[in-house]
C-alpha cells in the first residue's frame, strides 16, 4: 500500500477500497522497517498523523472531494510547521517550534494532506549530498553506502524508500532536483514566485522555491496545483493566474520543439549519464518532439555568479541566528557579543560558516562591486540567454548531474569540487525559470538512476509537466523499485 | 582575506582550526569566482528579482496578529514577557 502514488492513492481511498488511516498505518510500518537504514526523517509527528487520517476518513465518508485528502506527505524540515519543531538539521534550531503554519502547511491541510513527519537535508539547505545535516546523513535507497543527494535528501529518500506518498522540498541551487535524480524520483522546482515562501525558512531569498518530489509526473502537478499561487504574505509571489496542472496531462507533446543546449554536451558528464540523457531525448523524439540546437552561452560563469549571490543573500540571512529570540543559546557568555558570538560558533556546522564568510566577504567594504554587484550582472546575462534559447523551442533538455550517487564521504573535504557538480541545476535558479528532473535509466553495477532535466519559461511549468508526462507514459524508469 | 576580520563582522568565533581550514578553502574558491571579471558587463543591469519585481502593495486590512506572548516563548530566556540577554554595558 505505501508503495502507492498519490494518483492511486486517491482512488483506493475514493472507491473505499482502503481507509486513510489504514495507509497511513501501512506507511509508518514501512518507516518502522527502513528508517534505520535509510534515516530520511528529522522526526516523525506519527501521533497528528493518525488524527489527521481519523479526520480524512470522517470526511470521505461524508463524500467530501478534497485533492489529498488522506494522503501520507512528508515535508523538509525547513518547512515551518505549527506546534512541531523545523530545525533546518541545525542545532541552532534544534528546538525551535514555529508560531505558525508555512503557507504550503496551510494549503496541504486545506487539501486534506496528512502529514507524515519533517525529512532530513543538509543544514540549512546548505549541501549537495546530506552530510551536512547536523542530525546524521540520510542514505540512498538504492545504495546505502551513496548519498541521496541534496540539500532535500531527506524528501528524496522518503520518496524513493516509500516512506511516505510524495513530499515537499526546496531548491535553491537544484536541491530538489539533483537529490530526484539520485534517488530516481521526480522533482520539480516551480518558477521563482509561483509558490509562496511564506514560513520557509531563508537560506537564498532571490532563489529559493518550494516544490514537490513524487513517484510520478501526474503526482507532481496534483501537488503543484495545491501549493501554487498569490500569497499576500510573500511579497515575491507572483500574481499570474493559477492553471489547473493535471490538464497538462493530457496534452499531446507531437510538433513541439525541444531545446539541446549545446554548452551542456561538452564531455563535462560521465559518459553514461550521457548516454542515458541522450536516450532520454531521443525518447522524446520518438513522441513527435522536434529536437533544436540551443546555446546557453554563459553556462560557465553559472556556479561562480551562484555562489557569490547565494552565499550573500544566507549571510544576512543568517544574522537573525543571535541566541536572542529563538533557537539556541550558548551558556558560556559574560556579555552580549559574547554571546551571540559563542552561540553562532557552537549552533551552525561547518559548511553554514563556510558559506556566511563567503557572504560576508563579498559584500563588505570595497569587494561588493567586484563580486556582489558583478555576480548580479551575470545573472542578468544568464536569464537572458534562457529568455533567447525558450524563444527558439518551448521545454529545454539537459542532463542535471554529471555524474550518479556518489559514495558518503567522498567529495567532503573539497567544497569546490562540491559546488562545481550543480553546474547543471544552478542556471534555472538563477534565471527563476521552472525546471524538473525525471528518471531516465540506471548506471553502472548498482544500477544508480539517473535524472533528465527539463527546463521551461517562466510560469510555464504545464510545458515540463506534460513533455515529463507523456515521457513517463512511453517509459518504466520511475516505476522501478528502490532496492531497500 | 583577513578571515579574522570577516568572522567579527558576521558574529562568529572560528576555532584557530576553522580559520586556517576557511582561509584555505576560500582562497580556492575565491580564485575560481574571480572568473566572472572574464565578463565585460560594463552596460548590464544587475537582476536582484527575476520578475522585476519592485515595491508590491496591498490594502491595508486589520487581520489577527499573533500576541506578544507567543514569540517571547520561543525565546531561549525571557521573564515577564521581555526578552533577556547578558548584559551590554
Amino acid at each position: 500500500m505505501h508503495r502507492t502514488t498519490i494518483t492511486q492513492a486517491r482512488e483506493l481511498l475514493h472507491s473505499k477500497k482502503l481507509s486513510s488511516v489504514q495507509l497511513t498505518e501501512a506507511v509508518f510500518a514501512r518507516i518502522d522497517a527502513v528508517e534505520d537504514k535509510v534515516k530520511a526523517y528529522a522526526h516523525l509527528m506519527r501521533e497528528k498523523a493518525l488524527e489527521q487520517a481519523k479526520d480524512a476518513d470522517v470526511k470521505i465518508a461524508k463524500g467530501e472531494e478534497l485533492p489529498l485528502l488522506g494522503v501520507p506527505i512528508a515535508l523538509k524540515d525547513l518547512i515551518c510547521t505549527q506546534g512541531s519543531r523545523t530545525t533546518c538539521a541545525s542545532k541552532i534550531l534544534d528546538q525551535f517550534v514555529a508560531p505558525y503554519n508555512a503557507m504550503v502547511v496551510n494549503q496541504l491541510n486545506a487539501a486534506g494532506a496528512v502529514i507524515v513527519g519533517k525529512t532530513n537535508m543538509d543544514e540549512f539547505a546548505m549541501g549537495s549530498s546530506n552530510e551536512n545535516s547536523s542530525q546524521h546523513p540520510t542514505m540512498n535507497p538504492w545504495a546505502l553506502d551513496r548519498v541521496p543527494g541534496g540539500s532535500s535528501g531527506g524528501s528524496a529518500a522518503a520518496v524513493a524508500a516509500h516512506e511516505c506518498i510524495a513530499a515537499l522540498g526546496s531548491d535553491t541551487g537544484g536541491s530538489i532536483r539533483q537529490p530526484a535524480a539520485f534517488c530516481g524520483v521526480t522533482g520539480l522546482k516551480p518558477t521563482y514566485g509561483r509558490v509562496s515562501r511564506f514560513g520557509l525558512v531563508a537560506f537564498a531569498s532571490s532563489l529559493d522555491q518550494i516544490g514537490p518530489i513524487t513517484k510520478s509526473v501526474a503526482d507532481a502537478a496534483i501537488l503543484l496545483n495545491v501549493i501554487g499561487g498569490k500569497d499576500i504574505q510573500d511579497s515575491t509571489s507572483a500574481n499570474v493566474p493559477l492553471p489547473d496542472f493535471t490538464q497538462a496531462l493530457n496534452q499531446d507533446v507531437k510538433g513541439m520543439k525541444l531545446g539541446i543546449p549545446k554548452e551542456y554536451f561538452t564531455g563535462g558528464m560521465q559518459p553514461e549519464v550521457e548516454k542515458a540523457v541522450q536516450e532520454g531525448i531521443r525518447t522524446l523524439e520518438s513522441l513527435g518532439m522536434q529536437t533544436v540546437e540551443v546555446s546557453l552561452p554563459h553556462l560557465d560563469y553559472a556556479v561562480a555568479a551562484y555562489y557569490i549571490i547565494a552565499c550573500a543573500e544566507a549571510s544576512t540571512n543568517l544574522s537573525r541566528y543571535d541566541g536572542v529570540k529563538y533557537g539556541y543559546r550558548s551558556s558560556k557568555s559574560d556579555n552580549l557579543v559574547n554571546m551571540y558570538e559563542n552561540t553562532r560558533e557552537e549552533g551552525f556546522g561547518e559548511e553554514v560558516k563556510r558559506r556566511i564568510i563567503l557572504g560576508t566577504f563579498v559584500l563588505s567594504s570595497g569587494y561588493y562591486d567586484a563580486y556582489y554587484l558583478k555576480g548580479q550582472q551575470v545573472r542578468t546575462l544568464i536569464k537572458q540567454d534562457f529568455e533567447s534559447a525558450l524563444e527558439k523551442c518551448d521545454v529545454i533538455a539537459a542532463p542535471v548531474t554529471p555524474y550518479p550517487a556518489f559514495k558518503i564521504g567522498e567529495k567532503m573535504d573539497d567544497p569546490l569540487q562540491m559546488y562545481l557538480a550543480d553546474i547543471y541545476t544552478i542556471s534555472a535558479n538563477l534565471a527563476g525559470i521552472p525546471a524538473m528532473s525525471i528518471p531516465c535509466g540506471f548506471v553502472g553495477g548498482e544500477n544508480l538512476p539517473v535524472g533528465l532535466q527539463l527546463m521551461g519559461k517562466h510560469f510555464d511549468e504545464e510545458s515540463l509537466i506534460a513533455v515529463g508526462h507523456k515521457f513517463q507514459q512511453a517509459t518504466h524508469f520511475h516505476t522501478q523499485q528502490a532496492p531497500v | 582575506m583577513d578571515i579574522e576580520h570577516l568572522a567579527k563582522l558576521a558574529r562568529l568565533k572560528l576555532t584557530d582550526a576553522e580559520k586556517e581550514k576557511f582561509s584555505n578553502q576560500m582562497g580556492t574558491i575565491i580564485e575560481y569566482i574571480e572568473k566572472l571579471g572574464e565578463l565585460d558587463t560594463e552596460n548590464v543591469e544587475p537582476t536582484a528579482n527575476v520578475l522585476g519585481l519592485s515595491n508590491v502593495f496591498r490594502e491595508d486590512v486589520v487581520t489577527e496578529p499573533l500576541t506578544n506572548q507567543v514569540p517571547i516563548n520561543d525565546s531561549p530566556a525571557h521573564s515577564k514577557g521581555h526578552y533577556e540577554v547578558p548584559k551590554i554595558i
